[in-house]
């Protein structure tokens, strides 16, 4: 049954309950437990926001604290998946994955492809994105594009309680490697989630919420964003549907066609960056595979071609926001703002 | 403030309704309505339905048009006496107005489901109403207790209702043993026990009214009547594609199609429901249970377990309703029952009439279970 729980207790009952269904998953990361070597307790951190804590001693010598070097314990995931375990590793933040790209973009996404067929690499790296905590250009990038241009990785990033557990069991029980990316604004929301374990099939997206003039994609924070935006539209006349893609590798590009063929207007807003990013990729297909049912321009809704500003000020201008959104929608109905 | 005055509110169909669009007004300002009359037509982004007027009086305004949402007990109209002044009227609007808080309202303070363990493992429940009889709804094949969300409050004005959910089904264990037809009379006869029912009306859509007609067989001291709607166990015919494409169904794609059967107007499989159908099946281990039940009882397409010819030697009074646009179980078999039976087919509708056509099966069932 289920009961209202956060986006950050979604994601620790998630591990739990598959740790506890399969022995071969294992955790690995920073701080996942915390304390070691120290004099204070073991399991003082739990991640960096205390999204493992309690796992440690849940589960003896399957959560495990490594060294500060990404690239070393990345790399050991992908050889433990390849020979039979399920590791999860936890990246503190997406910024960091730079440090450890031959591991996953030749190494974790290729065994698959290169060997035949005959080797299958079942792990996931959890990770937190994107902007809004005041942490500065190297803790606040929205990163996906990237790992989306890599065929061989799958890519999922939840934006409500009930998609973190169902889409994070999947990445764990899935074959191929997965990176989980977590959006740290997210974590203290809350929702509905069943007790129970379930999991959530990749390229299905989510309809968030029914309309008839503006297709609305959008990922991750920008789903409640767009929500808000929405909200205000619905004000003028102007009905907004939200369609939530939630992996964006693979793509469930049927929904989001099936809505524009309904709205035959479409805005895609994305906390990436503008350039060969998600919302780009969206648009571009949307307008080869739609052309004929699309009534006014696309539109992408990003923020600027630039590094995430630290000044608060600076950083909550870049982030695109609900008003922003909405005048988006207004220009693609063709509709005048609000007097 | 004259006391006559009533509110016509919006109601709460479902435990997550918490608010319905307006789509039409049934009656017009000044017309006398009964208790039970529909008076307007409301959606909600699960389902449409008529509004059963609560009150009896004069229509005496129509609060919301066509079009607006109002939110679980906000106000569509005003009921009151021919002779109450349009001041008095004014008053109550404003007074509700000022005093209104969506998510407060007596409507959303109904039963929440409660929970209980027997021997087949945790079954969840729905009860409401306080009276003498008791009334045991079972749902159908991959359904829910939100199936008799029409049904539960109709029946509570009389009765005390339980919506059970059968195992593997809803918020109960998804654990079904076997997965054989006894597993679930067994459920049912340890739930009745467990909440203290010695004798309950028995009312069962489809594999739920299977189960509820082989416990009246098995046991017939507990059942005070039975009411088979759309069921199972009356003939071999079933549609085997239905059950094979809700099963194996693992996306909306997939799934709608398979919903869209249950009913006679497709328009009735909202995005919405079939996303609460997904979420259920997602859950671990209810795509086996429901594949073992199915094997058992309804395994290569045809019916297994038949029951029809068993229920004439009870004397148990026996109600089946059905719609004549049924695409799962052939209307037909409302012939298969005993000539004592009360036979009612419905015209416009599929295989959930208690859905599609709730008011009028509420109104054959609380007639027929006052008669009993």
């Amino acid at each position: 049954m289920a009961r209202r729980i956060t986006y950050q207790q979604a994601i620790n009952e998630a591990l739990a309950q598959e740790m506890e269904r399969d022995e071969t998953v294992v955790i690995m990361g920073e701080d996942i437990a915390g304390g070691m070597t120290t004099a204070g307790e073991d399991d003082a951190w739990g991640g960096v926001l205390g999204v493992t804590k309690g796992l440690y001693h849940r589960f003896p010598g399957r959560v495990l604290d490594t060294p500060i070097s990404e690239s070393a314990y990345v790399g050991a995931a992908a050889g433990a998946a390849a020979s039979g375990l399920r590791p999860v590793a936890e990246l503190m933040f997406v910024d960091f994955m730079g440090v450890c790209f031959d591991q996953i973009f030749n190494q974790a996404a290729k065994f698959r492809y290169m060997f035949g067929g005959k080797a299958k690499t079942p792990m996931v790296i959890r990770t937190m994105w994107g902007a809004g905590i005041r942490a500065a250009s190297q803790h606040s990038q929205s990163l996906h594009p990237i790992f989306t241009h890599v065929p061989g990785l799958k890519v999922v990033a939840p934006s409500t309680p009930y998609d973190a557990k169902g889409l994070l069991i999947q990445s764990i029980r899935d074959d191929d490697p997965v990176i989980f990316l977590e959006h740290k604004m997210l974590y203290a929301t809350e929702g509905d989630v069943p007790e129970e374990a379930y999991a959530i099939p990749f390229a299905e997206a989510n309809f968030v919420r029914e309309g008839d003039d503006v297709t609305i994609v959008a990922l991750g924070r920008m789903v409640l964003l767009a929500q808000q935006a929405a909200a205000e539209l619905d004000g003028e006349g102007i009905s907004c549907e939200i369609v939530d893609p939630r992996t964006t590798s693979p793509l469930d590009l049927d929904s989001i066609l099936e809505s524009v063929e309904n709205t035959g207007r479409l805005v895609v807003v994305d906390e990436a960056n503008p350039r060969c990013g998600f919302a780009a990729d969206i648009v571009a297909q949307v307008t080869q595979e739609a052309f004929g049912n699309l009534k006014a321009a696309p539109r992408m809704v990003t923020p600027p071609h630039s590094p995430v500003p630290f000044a608060p000020v600076l950083e909550d201008a870049y982030v695109p926001s609900p008003d922003v959104i909405a005048a988006a929608v207004r220009e693609v109905a063709g509709a005048a703002a609000p007097a | 403030m004259s006391a006559e005055v009533r509110k016509l509110g919006m109601p709460k169909w479902g435990l997550s309704m918490t608010e319905g669009r307006l789509v039409a007004w049934l009656v017009d300002e000044g017309a006398d309505i009964a208790v039970g009359d529909e008076v307007a037509e409301v959606e909600t982004d699960k389902l449409n339905g008529a509004v059963e007027s609560p009150v009896e009086g004069v229509l005496r305004r129509r609060v919301a048009s066509p079009g607006q949402t109002i939110p679980v007990g906000g106000l569509l109209g005003v009921v009151a006496g021919a002779d109450t002044t349009e001041a008095d009227i004014d008053a109550f609007v404003a007074d509700f107005e000022a005093s209104f808080v969506p998510g407060e309202s007596e409507e959303d303070a109904g039963p929440a489901p409660e929970t209980v363990e027997v021997g087949a493992g945790t079954l969840r429940y729905l009860r409401q109403g306080e009276g003498d009889d008791a009334v045991v709804l079972l749902h159908g094949f991959g359904g829910d207790l939100n199936n008799w969300l029409f049904a539960t409050p109709a029946l509570a004005e009389e009765h005390t209702v339980y919506a059970l959910e059968l195992p593997g089904h809803g918020g109960s264990s998804k654990d079904v043993g076997p997965g054989d037809l006894d597993f679930l009379v067994a459920a049912l006869a340890q739930f009745l026990d467990a909440v203290d029912i010695e004798r309950a009306h028995l009312v069962g859509h489809s594999l739920g009214g299977l189960v509820a007609a082989s416990l009246t067989l098995r046991e017939p001291s507990r059942a005070r009547s039975l009411t088979l709607v759309a069921s199972a166990g009356l003939g071999e015919e079933i549609n085997g594609e239905y059950l094979d494409g809700f099963i194996s169904a693992g996306s909306r794609r997939e799934l709608k199609p398979a919903l869209e059967l249950l009913f006679a107007d497709s328009g009735q499989v909202t995005r919405q429901l079939v996303d609460d159908v997904l979420k259920y099946k997602r859950i671990d281990g209810v795509d086996a249970a429901l594949r073992s039940i199915a094997d058992h009882v309804f395994g290569e397409g045809r019916q297994h377990v038949l029951v029809a010819d068993r229920l004439a030697e009870l004397g148990v009074p026996l109600l089946v309703v059905w719609g004549e646009q049924d695409r799962i179980i052939p209307p037909e078999h409302a012939r298969h029952v005993p000539d004592s039976a009360e036979v009612v087919v419905l015209e416009s509708s599929g295989h959930s009439p208690h859905m599609e056509a709730a008011g009028d099966v509420n109104r054959v069932m609380e007639r027929f279970l006052a008669g009993v």
